[in-house]
């Protein structure tokens, strides 16, 4: 039976597997009636439908995930007269030409006829294998719903049970998402340390000169390579600190305006507008700050006699800061309409103007959470990327000088990891260590912002 | 509908909405006359008149929705902050017309204090809470006088004893209420003629309400003070005069005595007994 048909069969059987549990819950109370049930007859039929689907689910999982596995390792059995002297990395590319034999994608021209033995060993297997699953899928499901079925009785807390199997559901749900992220971290975390067995710590985070160019083959000719991660931060510091002297005081502003000002139709027809505002693509912010805003930059410089170079870290901040103000405007909107009307009738009835009483009552009170809303903005900007790959350049000058190109964090990690690569040069694996770094403060400042917003919340309930 | 004002004894009917008993006052501080009050198309105030006389406590009670709020809002403009709400007829502070156009609210509110159903501290230490108003309208010139208003408002505001060690700490700290007793300071602060209060104390325990009406009892030989009460109780022991309002309508005012034990009008007598609201 193919895997579709399999479904299909599960599916309509659980329908029935419902109405066998109402319908046996509800005779099972008797004369006294459904009442007399510990659950509604409907958590009975539930309850069936989950002991009829889940087992057979959960083999038809297990065997999607472990099956290739261990067709591989009985199949390459049959040829352990060949793979007994072969080294591991031989025996994963016989392992990748077994593969493509089965799944008929090509046949290597070296494969002898011990391989392609293997693979029909393999095939046929699998096709066990496959009839196998459909009758144990289907055992199962029968099975589990007779089990259900047979201990049904008027006192079998069904809602309990059925409760208990979602919140199950949720909980898995939710750590998926945990997971992936602690996955993630590791990977990255592995990465760097193998960077860091090449490149001691102390160069990395204190060194002041990053040319990551080095030789990959040893007949070329190139520099060494040095790794000082100084330049790269302090570029990345630069252009959010420029994003945030532009996003900072506009997005408040207007986050005022809306709140305490505007009239209701048009803060209605604005807010969601400049929300759109950050639905923008940020290679279009990218296109922006590279052929609009960087020559406007350059010619305004040259007439005040300045030197500026095409691309630099003033455009690209500029740009991203203009790409997060909705964000920091739609938080501090957010914070300020959070502060109860009582304050501010208070203020107004004591004599206060609006703007004394924003200024007095409204910003202190809103504060905490303002600058929470700041540091998430700020997390954004550090990892913003298009932008700065687009506007401020490649070359990792250690300047003050908004004016000069620079680079950042987010587009060195880029520049190393695009075009072909040695995964284990460390030129490559810098770029791991860029990320972990970048990972760990951006983590930081999400987590401060997150702790002052929260305790701005409880102040207010 | 131009009302009238009925002062005569004889019978009134159930129906007829015209302001009974003594609505005028013989030295009136506050003076309202035919005061409508609409929000958007929905009027929720109706011709009327009535006056706040000098250092008395003028109650005003009725149903949920009669209106209270919104006529003691009226009376330190605090409806200009609501959008779609307009007011009709004459207030007058005095012998200011307080809509007047050439009159400016920011004096006016700190001539006419108010302290809101619950108690709403900035969250500022308890000292910047009662200063605040006093630095706004710049009452003080030196941090002397600051530290002289601060006192005396939160000592008439019966607070001083308890809170005089800990001025730097936060108003929202305090017990509710001890916050509804800053909020009168802080009101006391910019020294107001009249005290306007929306159900100071239903947010408080009956201990906390006690303290308040005495204070209440005390500052009316500085002020004159318009409270609004669901607590018939509590109108009888903090006040000298009482409105009764009904959907809009002023219905009975007089005496609070009078008023408790012999209501004229049968719509004040149902809700005094207890049949209505
Ligand atoms: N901001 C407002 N907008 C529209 N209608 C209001 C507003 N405030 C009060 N009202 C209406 O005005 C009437 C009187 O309300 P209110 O003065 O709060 O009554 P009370 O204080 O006596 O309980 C009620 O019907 C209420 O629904
Ligand atoms: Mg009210």
């Amino acid at each position: 039976m193919n895997f579709p048909l399999l479904l299909i069969v599960i599916f309509v059987f659980s329908q029935a597997a419902y109405w066998l549990g109402y319908k046996k819950a509800f005779f099972s109370a008797g004369e006294k009636g459904p009442v007399h049930l510990h659950s509604r007859p409907q958590y009975y039929g539930t309850l069936t439908v989950l002991w009829c689907v889940i087992p057979p689910l959960f083999i038809l999982v297990a065997w999607s995930v472990f099956s290739e596995t261990v067709l591989t390792g009985l199949a390459l059995k049959t040829m352990s007269e060949y793979t007994g002297n072969l080294s591991p990395d031989e025996i994963s590319l016989l392992k990748s030409d077994l593969r493509n034999i089965v799944s008929g994608r090509f046949i290597p021209p070296a494969a002898d006829a011990a391989l392609l033995e293997a693979a029909d060993h393999y095939r046929h297997m699998r096709d066990i294998g496959r009839q196998g699953l459909s009758a144990l899928a289907l055992a199962s499901m029968i099975l589990g719903t007779i089990i259900v079925l047979v201990r049904i009785r008027p006192g079998m807390r069904a809602r309990n049970h059925v409760e208990k199997m979602i919140s199950i559901t949720l909980i898995t749900c939710s750590t998926i998402a945990i997971f992936t992220t602690v996955g993630i971290v590791l990977s990255v975390l592995f990465e760097s340390i193998l960077f860091f067995q090449q490149v001691p710590v102390t160069e990395f985070l204190f060194g002041l000169k990053w040319s990551p160019q080095m030789a990959i083959r040893a007949d070329q000719v190139a520099a060494s390579g040095s790794f000082g991660a100084v330049p790269v931060f302090a570029g990345t510091v630069m252009i959010s600190t420029i994003a945030m002297l532009v996003a900072a005081p506009l997005g408040l502003m207007s986050a005022i305006y809306l709140s305490d000002y505007a009239d209701r139709k048009f803060r209605a027809a604005v807010k969601p507008l400049l929300e759109i505002l950050a639905g923008v693509p940020t290679v279009v912010y990218g296109f922006f700050a590279a052929l609009t805003v960087a020559p406007v930059i350059r010619q305004f410089g040259e007439s005040l006699g300045l030197s500026v170079s095409s691309e630099s870290a003033l455009a690209a901040g500029l740009v991203m800061g203009i790409m997060i103000i909705p964000f920091v405007m739609s938080i501090s909107d957010d914070v300020i309409n959070a502060v109860p009307q009582a304050l501010r009738d208070g203020s107004y009835a004591l004599g206060a103007t609006k703007s004394e009483t924003i200024k007095k009552v409204i910003i202190p009170a809103a504060l905490p959470g303002i600058v929470g809303g700041m540091l998430l903005a700020v997390s954004r900007a550090i990892g913003e990327t298009m932008i700065v790959v687009m506007a401020a350049g490649l070359s990792a000058n250690l300047t003050a000088n908004p004016l000069q190109a620079v680079t950042t964090v987010t587009v060195q990690i880029v520049t190393l990891l695009v075009g072909d690569q040695e995964f284990d040069s460390p030129k490559t694996l810098a770029a791991f260590a860029l990320g972990l770094l970048l990972f760990v403060v951006t983590l930081i400042l999400n987590i401060i912002a997150l702790y002052i917003v929260r305790k701005y919340r409880e102040q207010y309930e | 509908m131009n009302k009238m004002v009925r002062m005569e004894d004889n019978p009134v009917s159930r129906e007829d909405r015209r302001t009974v008993g003594k609505p005028f006052s013989g030295s009136p501080r506050m003076i309202c006359r035919n005061v409508n009050v609409f929000y958007g198309d929905k009027q929720a105030i109706q011709e009327v008149s009535i006056d706040i006389g000098r250092n008395e406590v003028l109650a005003m009670i009725g149903p949920s929705g009669c209106g209270k709020s919104t006529f003691l809002r009226c009376l330190n403009r605090m409806n200009d902050t609501i959008d779609n709400c307009r007011v009709t007829g004459e207030i007058r502070l005095d012998d200011m017309d307080i809509y007047d156009r050439k009159v400016d609210v920011v004096p006016l509110r700190a001539r006419i204090g108010m302290v809101f159903q619950k108690p709403n501290p900035f969250p500022k230490s308890i000292y910047d809470n009662v200063a605040y108003g006093p630095k706004i309208h710049g009452l003080a010139s030196t941090r002397r006088e600051l530290d002289e208003i601060v006192e005396t408002s939160l000592t008439k505001a019966g607070l001083w004893d308890e809170v005089k060690e800990r001025l730097a700490q936060p108003g929202t700290g305090l017990s509710g209420g001890q916050q509804q007793r800053l909020c009168i300071a802080r009101a006391i602060a910019v020294s107001p003629e009249v005290i306007l209060m929306d159900e100071p104390c239903s947010a408080l325990d009956p201990i906390a309400t006690a303290t308040i009406e005495e204070l209440i009892n005390e500052l009316r030989t500085q002020y004159t003070i318009v409270i609004v009460t669901h607590n018939m109780q509590q109108a009888a022991r903090v006040s000298q005069r009482t409105a009764y309002f009904h959907l809009g309508d002023l219905i009975e005012v007089g005496s609070t005595k009078r008023i408790f034990t012999n209501p004229i009008h049968p719509l004040t007598e149902d809700y005094i007994t207890g049949r209505f609201g």
